[in-house]
């Protein structure tokens, strides 16, 4: 997606920001105050499991948004985000955002209709992992 | 190109020159001809491979068309006809008919952006179209490779994809289902890699090959992106006997795939594509 496909609502919300490999875009539990969208790099999302090593459930790149929870309370990331790569993102203040959405609905409903594609393209995306189609097929 | 008529329904004996272990299940076999040369193929055509005493499958050409000398096709052991062919040892003697079927259309697709996208096993008969392309790669505007794969150990054709990746007028790009702790890859379906390519729909032609609902979920996807689906090429499978259009075994609504395909241009086979079962 592009920065335009949220709508207005993100309007001057915005600022670029860099992060190297190994840091952390987003921490699973801590609040959903900034989300990105990657221009350039590449972002793993992770879930920890106690006494294993962290799980890579999809890798993320240009024109991806990192982090979809900010839009619903409880307001709290999900999985972490690692980048991989040296990523550049433009971060979106999220509480300013959810503001301007509650006084003026209409950019509020742009706006899901934004995350919503990203949301659906992604459940798409995991249910076609969840397939495993190239299985051995006599497994 | 079709076979010549002899061809058709009597194989010919070859014999394995090399064995080239890819995976677990999966091998590359080199096979010559006994006397003469190798039968001239297009991309995307398939031969009928004949394990002696044990029977035929339709396998595709994996190898370089330009190569006279050999056959290179890439089995998956799944049955006792690819289970045969995959534990032939070098020396031994394999039955060819062939080549058989519509390959991919690579005269059509010069001058046009490229993209080739493929799912596990598919990205066999996808190699040949490759290496039409960079034999002639002037010829050819932006080129890309998407391959999708279980997981990192069970990425086919490691090694020639690690020198794809290292070519300039190339985009390569390979992303697995489940990574490991040792992969700095993409990890997640090869659709998602679509939309990063910012393809140019007006000027892009697309190939793709692998399981069905992988075809089915990347045709979608490239058409969001704005691409024709006159521009957009599948590679069908379905159970074959014949392989010359007689017996009606491999008939896909109404088209019958060792004939007509096995690639067949996405909108003549969209609806059909939708119906279950079929
Ligand atoms: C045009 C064409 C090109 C092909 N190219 C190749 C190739 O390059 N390499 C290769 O290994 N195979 C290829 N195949 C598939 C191959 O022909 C079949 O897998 C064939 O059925 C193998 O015969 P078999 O006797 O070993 O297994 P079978 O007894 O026919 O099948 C064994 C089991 O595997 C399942 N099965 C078979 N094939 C598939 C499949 N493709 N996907 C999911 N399940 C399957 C069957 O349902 C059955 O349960 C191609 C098929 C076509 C039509
Ligand atoms: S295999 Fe006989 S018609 Fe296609």
């Amino acid at each position: 997606m592009r920065l335009e496909d949220l709508g207005e609502a993100v309007a001057g919300c915005t600022r670029t920001v860099e992060y190297l490999p190994g840091e952390y875009l987003l921490r699973v539990g801590a609040p959903a105050d900034e989300c990105f969208l990657i221009e350039q790099g590449r972002v793993a999302l992770e879930v920890h499991a106690p006494a294993r090593p962290p799980e890579v459930l999809l890798t993320l790149g240009p024109g991806d948004l990192v982090g979809l929870s900010w839009i619903l309370p409880p307001y709290r990331w999900a999985c972490d985000a690692r980048a991989v790569q040296p990523v550049r993102v433009v971060a979106i203040d999220a509480r300013r955002v959810r503001e301007r959405c509650d006084a003026d609905p209409r950019l509020g409903y742009h706006l899901l209709q934004g995350v919503l594609r990203a949301a659906i393209d992604r459940l798409q995306a995991t249910r076609l992992q969840h397939l495993d189609v190239y299985r051995d097929p006599t497994s | 190109m079709s076979a010549a008529p002899e061809a058709t329904w009597v194989p010919r004996r070859y014999r394995v020159d090399a064995v080239r272990p890819e995976l677990n299940d999966t091998v590359s076999l080199e096979l010559a001809p006994a006397a003469g040369e190798a039968p001239a193929f297009e991309p995307g055509q398939f031969n009928m491979l004949y394990a002696f005493g044990i029977g035929e499958a339709a396998i595709s050409l994996s190898g370089d068309p330009a190569d006279r000398a050999r056959l290179v096709h890439t089995v998956r052991a799944v049955g006792p006809v690819s289970r045969a062919l995959a534990g032939l040892a070098v020396g031994a003697s394999v039955g060819v008919r062939g080549p058989f079927g519509a390959g991919w259309p690579m005269s059509a697709a010069r001058g046009r952006d490229l993209v080739l996208i493929a799912g596990g096993l598919g990205l066999a008969p996808l190699r040949p179209a490759l290496l039409r392309v960079l034999a002639d790669r002037a010829h050819y505007g932006r080129v890309a490779v998407l391959a999708g794969m279980r997981t990192p150990r069970e990425v086919l054709f490691r090694a020639p994809l690690a020198t794809w990746q290292g070519r300039t007028d190339l985009e390569v790009e390979v992303t697995v289902d489940r990574g490991d702790a040792d992969w700095s890859g993409h990890v997640g379906v090869v659709t998602h890699l679509i939309p990063q390519l910012e393809l140019d729909p007006r000027k892009a032609t697309a190939f793709v090959c692998g399981p069905e609902v992988m075809m089915r979920h990347t045709a979608e996807r490239l058409l969001t992106v704005g691409l024709e689906p006159t521009q957009l090429f599948v590679s069908m499978e379905r159970n074959m006997k014949c392989a010359i259009g007689l017996c009606g075994h491999c008939q896909f609504g109404s088209a019958f795939v060792c004939k007509d395909g096995p690639v067949l241009r996405f909108d003549r086979i969209a609806r059909a594509l939708a119906v279950r079962e079929l």
